[in-house]
Order: structure tokens, then C-alpha cells, then sequence
């Protein structure tokens, strides 16, 4: 995530333009709630995350509580700009590590919302999880309140790529949390990365064959990217580690994709892979289609009907906006409709489901024989309308978007 | 010593045997306007409070690069021991062989030279070359070694390699320092002594050589005669010899060394003169002028119109600059005869002009001059000599871009060679004669000047000196060599041209002409090099060098596999987006050869040598 983005300083009552409305009752809903706190904190990661020393103040316990005033501010907002309530489709507890809070601040918050908004029949209710974070006994608790879903961060199941991660959980500890999620009835998903300092083929290959044998529903392999201002980049700038090779990566990536889809998976975007279309994370299709999403917590971010704007990104800030009753939001951007309809360019190419062509500007759609030419998207697709990627072109989604929107 | 002179003769009744011409030979930093600024002083024509350092380079360039471009006449008055007054004109000479046409008109208008020479550096290339040619105008030359004062001077050792040089016995060698005005005085004195006074007819018809021409925003073109025979006067009808055009005399007078009128210049002096005309190709050095009514019948010897040597295209680095590059170019020519310049069309560069310079400083200066007097960015070719290739139908076609090759079958290509002398310490020889050999040099002599100094002939391509070979030849021998070279007829050679093909395709700005035993050095030099600068692209881009259909050399660049960003959540978004509008931009500064996208800067560090950029990432 590192630094925010730059955009227009956002209203300290949070008060959305009349713009946000429009076209609101029929788009759907979603939370995500941040909880902005890990036990160490990784090489890689540029999350808006703090370990305790890093708090200045900011207390963990009082965080549900945080959060929970800013789901009844959210209401406020809505309700006056004249947003169409509606009920919640999806939640996605995300971080830091969510897990790190007790069960029932998770179960508090949540509640919040559904209490606050509603939540429609079928919502899907997700956390990300730590192997190492939670037992039987939190994952029961989850889903006693209401949980339908555990992302676990596995990364990887080679102790040495583990290690140069800075994770701090076991191989072994995977199975057995997985274990433990299908048991008290949640859906299971784990995060895998690929391409990390030293990392070879066949360790990507081990891990990605570990992560199938333990049955999950859905899997996302994200390739390492090494942020500036992280640890790692400083390893690598020393030469301690050794610099992802973008070719290895891209070999991985096909290793994954061919491995996942002989055990029965799909991809349905860029990053994620399910077992069937049901077990697809409906919150990460709503990033991708535009929905509406209110983002609790600090650093988050939040996009309701082509307004964008983010949180303060200090817990200990956050906390004291949330004190004084005002906005926690800090910057924003209202979108014209040229800028949405790139963005709508941008996401929903990288899902399997793809573009109506029929949809695009000319320009855009005189560019679709090339890049059927070149392999990036599926010929047949495009003749039935829809602009889909190959998996050359998955690989290389963002010169299809700058070729579609260039 | 000699006094001041009393009383200053005046212009146009001046009889000659009062008037004394010289000029002033010197390599580049021995001096020479310090000497010149220091006579300024003494004879009183410069007070002391408006002299400024190099008081006659006027260019602001000239001053900063310590080399005089454009020659200068000043009239000095001097006087005997007998108290006979004189007229001393000193004619300012480039010093560079870029300019030697220059040099020999200034020579021409000269009875005596002034050979200086540096007390602690010895006599250089350039001006060994220039002492030739002032001995075979007959000029009277009086030996100065300069800088006295420093402390490694050596003036015995160099009086006496000067003396071995020249003739005559080391003593006559005068030595003077600029810098304090030692020994000017006698220096004055020996010039009236020494130097014969000019000759010519006071009656016959006027004939005046131009030996040099300024452009001049407020009066326009300001040009500097020597008189060699009659008398000219303001306000006469004049004609140019060599074209026939008449323009009328609105100004004449002598440089003092400010612009003083006269009533006219007579027989053997020096001056200049105006008549309104605002282009300096119309008033060309080396032509003479005379009266429009009763003309001369005899054009004075000597006229050749400047011939450029050396070719480069030069680009704005912003393609929008190119209308300010083309007001430029025609200012710059107004006061430089020699430069000239045509539209060029690049597929790598956009939009320039194929220029044409008499050598690589000058190539430089206007270079400099574009960029610090009219604030262009700019980016040159490789420069390029002319070549005259004869094809197998027996045409004969004039090629000074490497565009212009023809493509079918070639008889044979014949390229312009000069005598290149090198000076340098005898520890070098081994060191300039592998450097000369590579550039397919062949030796015409050595001799030693002194105890430890060599001179080094070589007959060499035009071509292999203009690229890097002085800057080879600097590092090789740790800057004491000195380079001089003229022109020395033409010469058939085994010359392709190599072309850089991207994908296929051709990349005008690379092509080079190149002997053929070099043309694969060449080919893997280029491909290399833009292997390393070119970004990888969504395709393997091969990047080959071929003399005509047959490949030479060929590297490829892989294509890139991996163009993703794995994660777009949440604020991933704007920043995506952001990118992507960034990525849009910057999609308007690339150029395309075919399908390939290549940066501008790629082409530019590619053209300049610059490889350690590295490939662009994403």
C-alpha cells in the first residue's frame, strides 16, 4: 500500500457529493474493516501496519470500539448524501492481522455493521487469518458470529522462502488450521507468493502442489513485488538478497495456473483461483466491478459511486478523529466519467469474465485484432462479444489496459 | 626602446613604407591575446581602465574557450628610435586548422608573422602547421617564446628548437611575457625593424582582399580588407570580383581597436569597411574587392569558397523546438559563411537539418552556440565525411549522409584523406602509431624537433579522425600530443555502409559508412549498445547490423513476460490508475520503429556513447 494516494483534502464531516448517489440502489455493498496491527512486522510488507512499539499511544483494545463509531458515521454519510441504504453483500476483514485481536472484538465489529446496515441473505464474511494466530477455538467463535470465510496467509510452504519472508508461522501449521476451518463449517482460501528473493521453481512448485493437497476452496498467488521503503528493499539494494527475476516469475505464474487448474480450479482473476463459481470471493469481485465499499480503519480506503478518499494512516490519528467525532477521512478524488470508465477498463480486464466489447470506445476496439494477433486475448471470446485474456495476457494485463486505453 | 609614437599617422595618406602587417602565430593557450591585449596597452590605443582580457575575441565563446574564432585587424602606431612614426597593423588569425582557409587569407594580408610560442610548452601541431604556411607566403617570421615568467620555462631549450625550426641562431629568438609586458617593447621595435613594408601600385585600379567577414547586428556585415593596390574611398560604388554584385561604400575606416572612419585606406593597409549588406556570403573571404566604374581586370589569387569537410545532423531533443533550431541556423549564418545547413527528416530524431561544418571544432562551436545563444537542446548525428561512391552503371553520386548510399552494386567509393601531424613526446611514438594504424593511417615520416619532441605524418581518412580519434590520441599520450591535419585529396577505399535494423527495420540515425575490415567492430559496438538501452518490449525485438541484405551482428532483446500488477484492491486503484495516466504520457515521448516503442533518450545515449542507463523498467 505504502503512501497514500494524492487527491483533494476530504471534508472533515465526510460529506459526500450528490454525484455519490446516483445509480446507488442498484449497486451492491460492501465493508472492509482494517485492523492495522501485526506482532512483527515482514520484510516485504508496506501495509498500513503497526507492531505495538510503533503505536504512539493507540491502544489495541480500544480499536473494536474505534471502529465500530466509524460504521455508525458511515450510516450518517450515506444516509445524507441520499445514497440508497442498503444491505451489506459482502465484508472482508483485512490488515495487519486481523486475527490478532480477540475473536469477539472481530464479532463485535461485524455486528456492528450488521446491525447498522443489514446484511443481505447470502453475505459472504471473510477474514484474513495467520496460521499461527488462531486455533480451533477463535475459528469456532468466527463462525458462531457469523464468519462464512478464512483467508490464511500461507505464503509458502518451503521453510528457507518462509524465513526470507519474515513469516513467522511453520509449514506444518497450515494443514492443520485449514483443517480446523473446514471443520467448524468456514470456507478456506490461502494466500500463496511467488518470486521471492532466492526463491527457485521447484520451491514454488512444492508450495503450490502443499496448498492443493489441503483442499481449499479458492487460492490467490501474488507475486512478490518489492516496495520501496521496505526492508526488503533495503536487502536487495545492499545485495543480501537477491533482486525477483520478472522471467522466473512469470514461469511460476504459469506453473501455478497449470497445476491449479488440473486440481479443478479457475481463474476468475488476474491473482485468484477457485474451485467452482460459488467459492469465488464475491468482496474481490466487487473491487473489480465498481461497486460500493466503505473502508473502516486507518489507511482505508473507500469508493462509493466514483468517489474515492482514504483514511488517515496513523492508528493513534485515526483514533483521535474517531475521539472528536469528525471524518477520519484525509484525501479524495471525485472521478469524471472518463476517469471511470478507465477504471472500469482497468479492473474488469483482469477478470475472467472479462470486457463487452461492444462497450469500449472505437479507439480501443480497433486495438482488439492486434491484440488477438499477439496472444493476449482469447480470439473466440472476442468474437462472441467479450474481450477475455489469455494466459499470455494475464501476464501482461497492464500493456492490454495501456493498449485499450492508451 | 622605443617611445610611444607621438602622433598617429592617418589612413589613406599613410605612405606604405610606414605601414608594417603582421600576424600572430600561436598554438591555442600559449597566449596570444594576452600578447595582443598587452601592444593594445602599450601603444596607448587601449587605456589601461577599458582593457578587458582578450580585448579582440569578442565572442563571449571565444573568451571562455581562450581560442580566437573570428580574426581581427587592429592599427597600432609605433615609432622608430628616429622618432618616425609607423603604422602597425596586427591581424588577429584563428589558430584552429578547422578555420586554415581563414588563416591563409589572414596570412595573405601579412608581410610578417609573429611566431609564439610557449616557454614551457614548445611549438604544437597547429601552429608547425601554420608556420608552414606562413613561410610559403614569404612572410617574414620573428621568433617569440611567451611566458618567461613561469616557472617551468625552459626559453634555452625551446629558443633552440625554434631556431632549428626556422633558421638563425637561438639569441634571435625574442622573449616576452604577456602577462607582465616584458620584452614587448622590443618586440614592437623588432616588427618595424623586421618585417618588410608592403608593396603595391598607388595608381592601378583598387583591388582590396578580404580576409575577413563579421556579422554585425547593428551595422551589419563589417568586412576587413587589405589593400593591395589603389585607394578606396567612402561613399565609391564597390564590386565583389567573384560574383560580379555592387554594393555602395557607406563606411571605411581602421579598427583602433575600436571602429574609427577614415577618408579611405590606401595601398598596403589594413581596415575595414561597410556597405549595408546583412548576409556575410555576400562579402566572402578571399575575394576581392574593387571599383564598380573602373574595375580591376585581375581578381587577387587565391578565392575558394568554404568547403564543409564534415556533415552531422542536428535534432532539437524537443521536436517542437525545430522552428527556433531553423531561425537559429539563419542567424548563425549571416555572420558564418562556412556553415551550411538543409532539412533533414529522421525516423529516430523527428525533424533536423543535415549541417555541414569545415571541421569537428567548428562543428562544435555552432553546436555551443546553438544551444547556449538560443537555448536549444540539440542532439548530433555521428558526424560524416563526403564521399563519392561510383555505382556499376558508372554514376557518380555525392553521399554526406549515409542515407544517400546508394543500394545496388557499387563499383567503387573513394573518401577524403588528409596529412594529419601529430607533435608529442618521443615516449608516445609506439602509442600514436597503433592508435594511427587502427584508423588505417599510413606513415609519411617522423623527425624529431628537439631532444625528447616528435613530429609523427600520417596520411589517414578524414573519416577515421572525426569521430573520437583526438580524444583517443588525448588519453593515449596524457593530453601532450597535439593534432594538426589538412586536407590531402581523395582516396578509393573498401567503405559499406552498415545499417542497424530494429525488427527489421532500418534506423537512419545509425547508419554508418565504415571500411569493411571495421564494419563488424561497428555493428556489434551498435548493437550492444541498444540492446542495453531499448526496454523490452511485449516481443523478442532483434536488433541486427547489415551491410546491405547480409546480417553482420545481431543481439535481440527478450521479450518481457511479466507486465502485471499481482494485487489491485482497494486504494491499489488510484494508484494503479495514476500509473497507468503517468504511462499514457509517457507513451508520446517514445518513438516507433515499426512495432518497436524506443525511448528518445535511447536513441540520444545510443548517439552519445551513454550505455550505463540501463533498460527501463517498468
Amino acid at each position: 500500500m505504502g503512501a497514500l494516494p494524492l487527491g483533494d483534502p476530504a471534508p472533515t464531516d465526510g460529506a459526500l457529493p450528490a454525484s455519490a448517489s446516483i445509480g446507488s440502489a442498484e449497486r451492491p455493498f460492501s465493508f472492509y474493516l482494517h485492523v492495522p496491527f501485526c506482532r512483527v512486522r515482514c520484510g516485504y510488507c508496506d501495509f498500513n501496519t503497526y507492531t505495538a512499539t510503533e503505536l504512539r499511544g493507540a491502544k489495541q483494545v480500544d480499536y473494536a470500539d474505534e471502529a465500530i463509531a466509524e460504521v455508525a458515521f458511515s450510516r450518517r454519510v450515506l444516509d445524507a448524501a441520499g445514497v440508497a441504504p442498503r444491505p451489506v453483500d459482502t465484508v472482508f476483514f483485512g490488515g495487519g492481522t486481523p486475527t490478532l485481536l480477540p475473536a469477539n472484538d472481530l464479532a463485535r465489529m461485524l455486528h456492528a455493521v450488521r446491525d447498522t446496515h443489514g446484511f443481505t441473505p447470502n453475505a459472504e464474511i471473510t477474514t484474513e487469518a495467520n496460521p499461527d494466530s488462531v486455533d480451533e477455538e477463535y475459528l469456532q467463535t468466527l463462525k458462531d458470529a457469523g464468519f462464512t470465510r478464512v483467508s490464511f496467509g500461507m505464503q509458502s510452504a518451503v521453510p528457507e522462502t518462509l524465513a526470507t519472508l519474515d513469516r513467522s508461522h511453520t509449514p506444518e501449521r497450515v494443514p492443520l488450521v485449514v483443517e480446523w476451518a473446514k471443520k467448524v463449517g468456514l470456507q478456506v482460501s490461502v494466500d500463496l507468493i511467488y518470486g521471492s528473493p532466492g526463491e527457485t521453481l521447484e520451491q514454488w512448485q512444492t508450495s503450490v502442489d502443499a496448498a492443493l493437497s489441503y483442499g481449499p476452496d479458492h487460492i490467490s498467488a501474488y507475486s512478490l513485488i518489492v516496495e520501496p521503503g521496505t526492508k526488503m528493499h533495503r536487502q536487495i539494494r545492499s545485495g543480501e538478497l537477491v533482486e525477483p527475476d520478472e522471467d522466473l516469475q512469470a514461469d511460476m505464474y504459469e506453473y501455478a495456473d497449470q497445476a491449479l487448474a488440473a486440481a479443478g480450479f479457475s481463474w476468475y482473476e488476474v491473482s485468484n483461483w477457485s474451485v467452482s463459481p460459488e467459492t469465488r470471493s464475491r468482496h474481490n469481485l466487487a473491487y473489480w466491478r465498481g461497486a460500493d465499499w466503505w473502508g473502516i480503519g486507518p489507511g482505508a480506503h473507500s469508493h462509493v459511486g466514483g468517489v474515492r478518499w482514504w483514511n488517515v494512516k496513523h492508528p493513534a490519528a485515526y483514533a483521535q478523529r474517531m475521539a472528536e467525532g469528525i471524518s477520519p477521512g484525509l484525501g479524495r478524488e471525485v472521478l469524471d466519467d472518463e476517469t471511470r470508465e478507465m477504471e472500469r477498463i482497468l479492473l474488469e480486464s483482469r477478470t475472467a469474465e472479462g470486457i463487452a466489447i461492444a462497450g469500449l470506445e472505437p479507439e480501443a476496439r480497433r486495438e482488439i485484432p492486434r491484440l488477438i494477433a499477439d496472444g493476449l486475448i482469447e480470439g473466440p471470446a472476442a468474437l462472441r462479444g467479450r474481450l477475455q485474456l489469455t494466459l499470455r495476457g494475464r501476464l501482461l494485463a497492464d500493456a492490454v489496459v495501456r493498449a485499450l486505453v492508451g | 626602446m622605443s617611445p610611444q609614437a607621438v602622433k598617429a599617422l592617418e589612413p589613406a595618406s599613410t605612405p606604405s613604407e610606414f605601414i608594417r602587417n603582421f600576424c600572430i602565430i600561436a598554438h591555442i593557450d600559449h597566449g596570444k591575446s594576452t600578447l595582443a591585449d598587452r601592444m593594445l596597452g602599450i601603444t596607448g590605443i587601449v587605456a589601461n581602465r577599458d582593457m578587458r582580457a582578450q580585448y579582440l575575441d569578442r565572442m563571449d565563446i571565444e573568451r571562455e574557450r581562450g581560442i580566437t574564432i573570428k580574426s581581427q585587424a587592429v592599427r597600432m602606431p609605433w615609432s622608430d628610435d628616429a622618432g618616425q612614426s609607423y603604422a602597425l597593423n596586427m591581424i588577429d588569425t584563428p589558430g584552429h586548422v578547422d578555420f586554415s582557409y581563414e588563416v591563409s587569407r589572414s596570412l595573405a594580408a601579412c608581410e610578417g608573422a609573429i611566431l609564439l610560442v610557449d616557454a614551457a610548452q614548445g611549438i604544437e601541431a597547429q601552429t608547425l602547421a601554420n608556420l608552414y604556411l606562413a613561410m610559403e607566403n614569404d612572410l617574414t617570421i620573428i621568433p617569440v617564446l611567451n611566458k618567461i615568467d613561469l616557472p617551468a620555462a625552459d626559453p634555452d631549450k625551446y629558443a633552440l628548437e625554434l631556431a632549428n625550426l626556422i633558421g638563425g641562431k637561438p639569441e634571435d629568438v625574442l622573449r616576452v611575457s604577456g602577462k607582465t609586458g616584458m620584452g614587448v617593447e622590443e618586440l614592437l621595435d623588432r616588427v618595424i625593424r623586421d618585417i618588410p613594408a608592403p608593396v603595391g601600385n598607388v595608381d592601378a585600379a583598387p583591388r582590396a582582399m578580404i580576409f575577413d567577414s563579421v556579422y554585425d547586428a547593428y551595422r551589419g556585415v563589417v568586412t576587413y580588407v587589405r589593400m593591395v593596390d589603389g585607394t578606396l574611398k567612402p561613399r565609391e560604388r564597390l564590386q565583389m570580383m567573384s560574383t560580379g554584385t555592387t554594393h555602395d561604400l557607406l563606411e571605411i575606416g581602421v579598427s583602433s581597436p575600436e571602429p574609427v572612419p577614415s577618408k579611405g585606406l590606401s595601398v598596403g593597409e589594413v581596415g575595414y569597411l561597410i556597405t549595408g549588406v546583412k548576409d556575410v556570403r555576400l562579402s566572402k573571404v578571399g575575394d576581392t574587392i574593387t571599383h564598380a566604374q573602373k574595375p580591376a581586370t585581375e581578381a587577387l589569387p587565391g578565392y575558394t569558397d568554404p568547403k564543409p569537410m564534415v556533415f552531422s545532423g542536428l535534432y532539437p531533443i524537443d521536436g517542437s523546438d525545430y522552428p527556433i533550431l531553423r531561425e537559429a541556423l539563419d542567424k548563425l549564418k549571416l555572420s558564418d559563411a562556412a556553415l551550411n545547413y538543409e532539412p533533414e527528416t529522421s525516423v529516430a530524431l523527428g525533424f533536423g537539418f543535415r549541417c555541414g561544418f569545415l571541421g569537428l571544432l567548428h562543428l562544435e562551436i555552432i553546436t555551443e552556440r546553438l544551444e547556449r545563444e538560443f537555448g536549444l537542446d540539440l542532439i548530433a548525428t555521428a558526424p560524416s565525411v563526403i564521399y563519392e561512391v561510383t555505382t556499376e552503371d558508372k554514376k557518380v553520386v555525392t553521399v554526406t549522409n549515409p542515407s544517400e548510399f546508394p543500394t545496388g552494386k557499387i563499383n567503387s567509393v573513394s573518401e577524403p584523406m588528409v596529412r594529419v601531424a601529430i607533435l608529442a613526446p618521443k615516449d608516445y611514438v609506439g602509442t600514436i602509431m597503433e592508435l594511427c594504424q587502427s584508423r588505417r593511417g599510413s606513415l609519411l615520416g617522423m623527425d624529431y624537433l628537439g631532444e625528447d619532441r616528435v613530429e609523427l605524418r600520417y596520411n589517414m581518412p578524414l573519416a577515421e579522425i572525426v569521430f573520437d580519434f583526438f580524444d583517443h590520441l588525448k588519453s593515449r599520450t596524457q593530453g601532450y600530443a597535439s593534432l594538426d591535419y589538412e586536407p590531402s585529396g581523395e582516396q578509393e577505399a573498401d567503405l559499406v555502409k552498415v545499417d542497424i535494423l530494429l525488427q527489421g527495420e532500418a534506423v537512419d540515425a545509425f547508419s554508418a559508412i565504415v571500411h569493411r575490415d571495421n564494419a563488424y567492430a561497428y555493428g556489434v559496438l551498435m548493437t550492444e549498445r541498444l540492446s542495453k538501452l531499448i526496454p523490452r518490449q511485449q516481443f523478442e525485438v532483434p536488433i541486427q547490423a547489415a551491410i546491405g541484405a547480409r546480417i553482420i551482428a545481431r543481439e535481440s532483446i527478450r521479450a518481457i513476460r511479466k507486465d502485471v500488477l499481482a494485487k489491485c484492491y482497494g486504494g491499489d486503484i488510484s494508484r494503479k490508475r495514476k500509473l497507468l495516466e503517468k504511462q499514457k504520457e509517457g507513451k508520446k515521448r517514445m518513438k516507433m520503429v515499426g512495432r518497436v516503442e524506443v525511448p528518445q533518450e535511447a536513441f540520444i545515449a545510443a548517439l552519445s556513447g551513454e550505455t550505463e542507463t540501463g533498460k527501463g523498467k517498468k
